[in-house]
């Protein structure tokens, strides 16, 4: 699985994997699609592409903005999956769906998974699917060699992280805190212990995600995770470039704050 | 590994469950369980019963609507008069029940969202009663057409939190509602205000509300020795029906009518009727049905009533719909003001807008009811948090000449 392998590459380079996150459709899908081959260019290992939602009931004001932006330009499921073949002709960049449950279940399990993996997509994230209700959505992606990826939460207690283990497919997603999406000054204690307790169950490359945004703050998670993934800091870095220089600002800024990250 | 994915939790027919961020799984599994503890023991049953009739004014009564029967010539009209309840409408009777899980799990922090402002205000009422912090999240449209529930919930110590999100209503004010409780589940309880949400919400707050009916059932039997002709009651995330209806559910003859928000009219934006042009999704933790667009986005709603201006509804109320136990109408703004109007002077007891809609089903279905049969409306709440906006849309009652002569 070509996720799982972009996380060991990383790791036999002794290197954290970079995951950013970046909402599609924001400020356009040519500007994004733009923006994922800079941060491919730039060494990302993995690419989140947000798909916008009306009620991202777990994102922090900064990405909710961005998820605003992106709807009012109209941008919906199938947009993003024309975006992510878009990409795929241009960046072998291992591509991640990340949203919420809806919009898919609306277009269809089946044919969203037939679609995201004929676009070039590797694997999808739903934010608000947990393993218990997700039979039918495992099954439409494993049917199409697309990884299922779901999130391991600090309130998780140890048997449900087995669950989640289980279910999970290409890497486990690890959230750092409690709470929405959002950057934030530290690294929690607490994400440390997560990934550790997620650890003594899974053979799964593990990401750590929820409020990183530095390049201290991902050689801090190098330490102890597979992978970091970087949303609000970026999105947010992208939606100043916008603001102050137009779209075409957008890529060369993403690739700088890509680059931002490491050492 | 030999572990395995859990079986789904518990569902009504295909909908129900429990759509949210993993982190909120164990909250709600702890929730679950403090209440599957508390439903098995006496002592909590006993205090929630205390505490419906010495401070919220449990049993309501059932009144016969003798005037507006009369006129209407067909069934006779029973009022379940959930209006006269403390702090104004059905609302306390889930929030005293959560409260007491609250303090029996040790969270003394509590969180809600509010549409009318009903819950909101029951919710403030209830944790200054227990002692507990309290922050409710309101759309800021609905702030200013509920300005009055607003500086209640404050005069109770409660910190309102405007919510300029989205359509500024009571699904933002949700939204925002679980971003606190995903951050402060730890110490926080989600005191959610309707069937609504994950498991174990739905049925818990049903449970809460039961009582509606089952004081009903007694009551209708005592009035008129048989059972009622149909329940009407007005949904819109559906408690205060699913309060009425569920002592009745397997009284076959009994028909359980909800009625919707018809808004302005039948185009997508304009109402908040989910069984008339809406479709099975998840929204908010929940598998039911939802006004969405073509693309899974959700939909923007209208009604007049804060309270019914979703585009959500209790799973529930899905699965009654579906297999046919209940119908569900929609009644307009118009008709909800005109029926407001009609039971003020008809029967001197003025119903929230909510309950108009409602009053405005019975309107229609009475006459053409035999006369020994008879219908239960639930008045779930009073209209004195609608004065505002009945004075504005109604001629005749606003008079800003006289009032400076």
């Amino acid at each position: 699985m070509r996720l799982t392998e972009a996380f060991t590459a990383a790791r036999a380079a002794g290197r954290c994997a970079l995951v950013p996150f970046v909402t599609a459709g924001d400020p356009s899908l040519a500007a994004t699609r733009d923006i994922v081959c800079a941060l491919a260019a730039a060494g990302a290992d993995v690419v989140e592409l947000g798909v916008p939602f009306s009620d991202p009931v777990a994102d922090g004001p900064v990405i909710q903005r961005s998820s605003e932006r992106a709807l009012a330009r109209g941008t919906r499921l199938a947009d993003v999956l024309e975006l992510a073949r878009a990409i795929r002709r241009r960046s072998p960049v291992p591509l991640l769906l990340f949203g919420y449950f809806n919009p898919i279940l609306r277009y269809g399990l089946e044919r969203f998974a037939a679609d995201a993996a004929a676009a070039g997509a590797d694997g999808a994230l739903v934010t608000d699917l947990i393993p218990e209700e997700a039979a039918d959505y495992r099954r439409a992606l494993a049917a199409r060699g697309l990884a299922a990826v779901f999130l391991a939460a600090p309130t998780s207690p140890d048997e449900r992280l087995a669950a989640i283990a289980a279910a999970s497919t290409g890497f486990i997603y690890a959230v750092s805190r409690t709470g929405v999406t959002g950057a934030r000054e530290q690294v929690p204690a607490a994400a440390r212990e997560l990934v550790a307790r997620v650890r003594r169950v899974a053979r799964q490359p593990i990401a750590l995600g929820f409020g990183l945004g530095t390049a201290a703050q991902v050689a801090e998670v190098g330490a102890f995770a597979d992978g970091a993934v970087v949303g609000t800091a970026l999105v947010a870095a992208l939606h100043r470039a916008v603001e102050q220089g137009g779209e075409a600002a957008a890529a060369p800024a993403a690739a700088a704050f890509l680059r931002s990250l490491q050492p | 590994m030999s572990a395995t994915v859990a079986p789904p939790p518990a569902r009504f027919g295909a909908y129900g469950g429990r759509y949210v961020p993993e982190t909120l799984v164990a909250p709600l599994d702890e929730l679950t369980a403090a209440y599957q503890a508390a439903q098995a023991d006496p002592a909590f049953a006993a205090e929630l019963d205390e505490l419906r009739r010495t401070y919220a004014g449990r049993p309501t009564p059932l009144f016969f609507a003798r005037r507006m029967s009369e006129e209407l010539g067909g069934a006779r009209v029973y009022l379940k008069r959930e209006d006269l309840l403390h702090t104004g409408a059905h609302k306390i009777n889930n929030c005293l029940g959560q409260a007491l899980l609250a303090r029996r799990m040790g969270k003394r922090r509590i969180v809600a969202e509010t549409g009318a402002g009903q819950h909101g205000v029951a919710t403030a009422t209830v944790c200054a009663l227990f002692g507990f912090e309290c922050v409710v999240y309101m759309g800021e449209e609905d702030m200013a057409r509920q300005a009055l529930n607003v500086a209640r919930m404050r005069l109770l110590g409660a910190e309102v939190r405007g919510v300029a999100a989205g359509s500024r209503t009571l699904k933002d004010a949700i939204n925002e509602a679980m971003r606190d409780w995903v951050t402060n589940c730890r110490t926080t309880h989600y005191l959610l205000g309707s069937v609504l949400g994950a498991h174990p919400y739905p049925a818990m707050v049903r449970d809460f509300h039961a009582c509606i009916g089952r004081e009903a059932r007694e009551q209708i039997l005592a009035a008129t020795g048989r059972l009622p002709a149909a329940l009407i009651a007005c949904v819109g995330g559906g408690s205060n029906a699913m309060g009425l209806f569920y002592a009745f559910l397997a009284d076959q003859s009994v028909r359980l009518i909800g009625v919707e928000a018809g808004g302005r009219g039948a185009e997508l934006g304009q109402h908040a009727a989910r069984f008339h042009g809406g479709s099975p999704g998840v929204l908010q933790g929940t598998f039911s049905y939802i006004l969405q667009d073509a693309a899974g986005q959700i939909a923007a709603t209208h009604s007049i009533s804060a309270g019914l201006d979703y585009p959500g509804v209790g799973p529930e109320h899905a699965e009654l719909h579906d297999r046919g136990r209940a119908e569900y109408v929609a009644a307009g703004d118009q008709e909800a003001l005109a029926a407001c109007q009609y039971l003020a002077r008809r029967e001197g007891i003025i119903p929230a807008l909510e309950s108009a809609h409602a009053v405005a089903e019975a309107r229609r279905r009475a006459p053409g009811l035999p006369r020994d049969a008879s219908l239960i409306v639930n008045i779930s709440g009073r209209g004195d948090k609608d004065m505002e906006i009945i004075a504005r849309e109604l001629p005749g009652l606003a008079s800003p000449e006289r009032a400076c002569g």
